[in-house]
C-alpha cells in the first residue's frame, strides 16, 4: 500500500559508509547521541523499567495476579497504589504482569517476521526471476491491507489464543521486512565491490549474507523498532476486541476490555492499563526514532508499520 | 488514463478474489466447523441434518463453486448464528454506519493535522512547534480503543455532552446522527492525524525552503498568502499521497473503534463474527471490508494523477 512512501528504500545505501565508521568512533557516536537526543534518553529508561518490571514481576509486585479479594473497585491506596479490580485483584500487580505478554509478543513476533521476511527479501531480490515473482505477488497481495486487519483476518481463520496471535501478528508483518529487505538488495545487488567478491569467486550463499546482508542492515533495524511498537498496539488491540488470549490472562487490551463495565464507578481501570501501552509504545517510537538519526535512515523508508 | 484504470481494477478484483479464496479455504482447513461446536454434542444427527442442509457434506471444491457463484451473484448467505439472517442484509445495515463514522474520522483528521502541521511549519522551533510534535509522538503511541474509552468516561460519562453509545442513521436527524459518531471519529482519527501533522509539517518545511517562495517574499509578498497560496498547495502533494494509506488505517481503526462505541458497522460485525464463529457473516464481511480498501486506494491512485497533472501512468 505504501509504495509511494518507501520507494526511496534504496537512497539509504550510501548512508551505509557507518559500517566503516572505527568501532571507537562508533561507540562514542551512539553515546553521544543518546546524550544529546533526551527523547531517545527517556525512552530507553521507560523501556528498561518496563523489561526490568516484566523479568522480576514476581518480586515487584505486592499480590498475585491473579488473587481475589472482598476490596472490589477500590481506588487506588496506599494498599493498592493503582486501585483493584471488580474481582478484587490488585491492578498494580495486574499491569505488571502485562508487560510480560505484550513485549514478549511485541518481540518475539516482530523477531520471527523479521527472519522470514528478510529471507524472502534477500531470495527476491538477489535471485529474481520466478522466485521473485513468487514472493512479489504475495506482497503485494499483503500491501492492499494495514497490518492490523491482516492480523484480525488471520485470527479470523485460525482462531483465537496466544499462539494464534503470535503467528496472525507475525504475518501481518512480514511483507514490510521483505519488502524493504528487497529493495535494498537491488541496489546494492548492483555495486562494485558485489561485483568484485563475484570476480573472486564467492559463492551466492556467502555473497548473499556477509556481503549484501550487513549493508542493508540500517533500514531493517529502524523498521524492527517501529514494528514492535505496532505489535504490541496490534496485540493489545486484539485482546481488547477478545480475540487475544484467554480471557483470565492478565493483560493490558483485556483490563481495558472489562474496565467497559465499570466507567462510571472506576476510572483507574480504564486508565492505567492504557497508560502503561502507551508509554511503552512511546518509548519505543521514542527509540525508533533516535536510531534513524544514529543510523541514517530517511524518515517513512521502513515500510508502512501499521 | 482509461487502460490504467481498466488494469487497476482488473488487479483489484484479483486481489479481492484472492482473500476471498483464501479465507474460503482457510477456514475450511483449520479444525472444527461451527456446526460441530454448535450442536455435536447435544444432538449428532441434527448436526449431520444441518450439515446437508448448508451443503458442508459436499468436497470441498463443490462447496467452493456454490460459495463462488453464490458471492458473484451478490448472495452471501445466511448467518448460521442465532436468527439466521442473511449476512447482505447485516452489511447492507453495516455499511453507512462505517462510512459516515469513517469519513468523519477523515474530516476530523485532515483539518487537525493540516492546521497543525502548518503552523508547526511556520513557527519552526518555537515551544508551540515543540509542543505539536509532542503531542504528534503521544498520538501516534495512544491505542486508538483507549483513546476511545477515555472520551467516553470525559464527554458522556462526566460532562454529559455526548452519548457514549451507540448509533442514529441519518434518516432520524443530523444532530443524533452526528452527536453518536463525534467521539468515535476522533478515537479512530487522532491517532491518525497525528502521522499527517508530521508529514505535513516536514512537507511545509521543504517547500518554504525553496526559490520561489525566495521569490514571492522577495516580491513583497503578504507573507500569509505566500504560506496559504503558494507554499499550501505544493506542500500538500505529499500529503495527498499518503490518503490511500490514510483512508485503509481510518477503516482499520473503525473496525477496533466501532467496538468500543457499540456501532454495529462493519467492523463489529466482523469481530462478533469472530466470536460467534459464524462463518458465513465472517467472510462475508471480509469480503466487503476488502472491497472497500482496495477500491478507496484505487479511487485515491486515479484522484492523485488528477490533483497533479505531472503524474502521469
Amino acid at each position: 500500500m505504501a509504495q509511494s512512501l518507501s520507494q526511496e528504500s534504496g537512497a539509504a545505501a550510501e548512508s551505509l559508509s557507518s559500517a566503516e565508521v572505527p568501532t571507537t568512533r562508533r561507540q562514542h557516536r551512539w553515546t553521544y547521541f543518546l546524550w544529546r537526543d533526551k527523547k531517545a534518553l527517556a525512552g530507553l529508561l521507560m523501556l528498561s523499567l518496563m523489561v526490568f518490571g516484566a523479568i522480576f514481576a514476581p518480586w515487584i509486585t505486592p499480590y498475585d495476579p491473579n488473587a481475589q479479594d472482598y476490596e472490589f473497585l477500590e481506588a487506588p491506596s496506599i494498599a493498592h497504589p493503582l486501585g483493584t479490580d471488580d474481582l478484587g485483584r490488585d491492578l498494580f500487580t495486574r499491569i505488571i504482569y502485562g508487560a510480560r505478554i505484550s513485549l514478549f509478543v511485541g518481540v518475539v513476533t516482530v523477531v520471527l517476521s523479521l527472519i522470514a521476511g528478510v529471507i524472502m527479501g534477500l531470495l527476491a531480490g538477489f535471485y529474481g526471476g520466478w522466485i521473485d515473482n513468487v514472493i512479489m505477488r504475495y506482497i503485494d497481495l499483503q500491501w492492499a491491507f494495514p497490518n492490523f486487519i491482516i492480523a484480525v483476518y488471520l485470527v479470523a481463520v485460525f482462531g483465537t489464543g496466544l499462539s494464534n496471535v503470535i503467528v496472525a501478528v507475525t504475518l501481518a508483518f512480514l511483507d514490510d521486512f521483505a519488502r524493504v529487505t528487497r529493495g535494498m538488495v537491488l541496489t546494492i545487488r548492483e555495486q562494485e565491490f558485489v561485483l568484485a567478491a563475484r570476480s573472486i569467486g564467492v559463492s551466492n550463499n556467502r555473497i548473499l549474507l556477509r556481503h549484501i546482508l550487513p549493508s542493508s542492515a540500517a533500514p531493517i533495524i529502524v523498521l524492527a523498532t517501529i514494528s514492535v511498537s505496532y505489535a504490541i498496539l496490534a496485540e493489545a488491540g486484539l485482546s481488547f476486541l477478545g480475540l487475544g488470549v484467554k480471557p483470565s490472562t492478565p493483560t493490558w487490551g483485556l483490563i481495558l476490555s472489562d474496565a467497559r463495565s465499570f466507567f462510571s464507578r472506576a476510572w483507574w481501570l480504564a486508565v492505567f492499563p492504557g497508560l502503561a501501552i502507551m508509554l511503552t509504545v512511546l518509548s519505543i517510537n521514542f527509540l525508533g526514532d533516535a536510531l534513524r538519526d544514529i543510523l541514517d535512515v530517511r524518515e517513512y523508508q521502513g515500510g508502512e508499520g501499521f | 488514463m482509461t487502460r490504467y484504470i481498466i488494469q487497476r481494477t482488473i488487479y483489484a478484483l484479483i486481489v479481492i478474489w484472492a482473500v476471498g479464496t483464501l479465507v474460503f479455504f482457510m477456514l475450511r482447513a483449520v479444525p472444527g466447523d461451527p456446526i460441530g461446536a454448535m450442536l455435536a454434542d447435544v444432538d449428532p444427527a441434527a448436526a449431520d441434518a444441518l450439515r446437508a442442509r448448508l451443503g458442508l457434506d459436499q468436497p470441498l471444491y463443490v462447496q467452493y463453486f456454490y460459495w463462488l457463484g453464490n458471492t458473484l451473484r451478490g448472495d452471501l448467505g445466511n448467518s448460521i448464528y442465532g436468527s439466521n439472517v442473511p449476512v447482505n442484509q447485516i452489511i447492507v445495515e453495516a455499511i453507512p454506519r462505517t462510512l459516515s463514522l469513517s469519513l468523519l474520522a477523515l474530516v476530523i483528521s485532515f483539518t487537525l493535522a493540516l492546521v497543525a502541521g502548518i503552523t508547526s511549519a511556520v513557527k519552526k522551533y518555537s515551544a508551540l512547534d515543540h509542543s505539536l510534535t509532542f503531542a504528534a509522538f503521544i498520538g501516534i503511541s495512544m491505542p486508538d480503543f483507549w483513546l476511545g474509552i477515555l472520551l467516553i468516561i470525559i464527554f458522556a460519562v462526566n460532562l454529559n455532552w455526548l452519548p457514549a453509545i451507540g448509533y442514529k442513521p441519518l434518516s432520524e436527524g443530523f444532530w443524533p446522527w452526528l452527536s453518536h459518531l463525534i467521539l468515535p471519529a476522533m478515537a479512530a482519527g487522532l491517532p491518525f492525524s497525528a502521522v499527517i501533522t508530521r508529514i505535513t509539517r516536514s512537507s511545509m518545511l521543504e517547500v518554504l525552503q525553496s526559490d520561489y517562495i525566495k521569490v514571492a517574499r522577495a516580491k513583497g509578498l503578504n507573507e500569509r498568502i505566500v504560506v496559504a497560496r503558494h507554499a499550501f498547495r505544493n506542500a500538500l502533494i505529499p500529503v495527498v499521497t499518503v490518503m490511500g494509506i490514510a483512508l485503509a488505517l481510518l477503516i482499520s481503526g473503525t473496525v477496533v473503534v466501532e467496538n468500543v462505541f457499540a456501532i454495529k458497522g462493519l467492523g463489529r460485525v466482523l469481530i462478533q463474527g469472530i466470536l460467534n464463529r459464524d462463518y458465513p457473516v465472517v467472510q462475508g464481511s471480509i469480503l466487503v471490508v476488502s472491497v472497500i480498501l482496495v477500491f478507496t486506494n484505487l479511487a485515491v491512485d486515479i484522484l492523485y494523477t488528477i490533483i497533479d497533472p505531472r503524474i502521469r501512468y
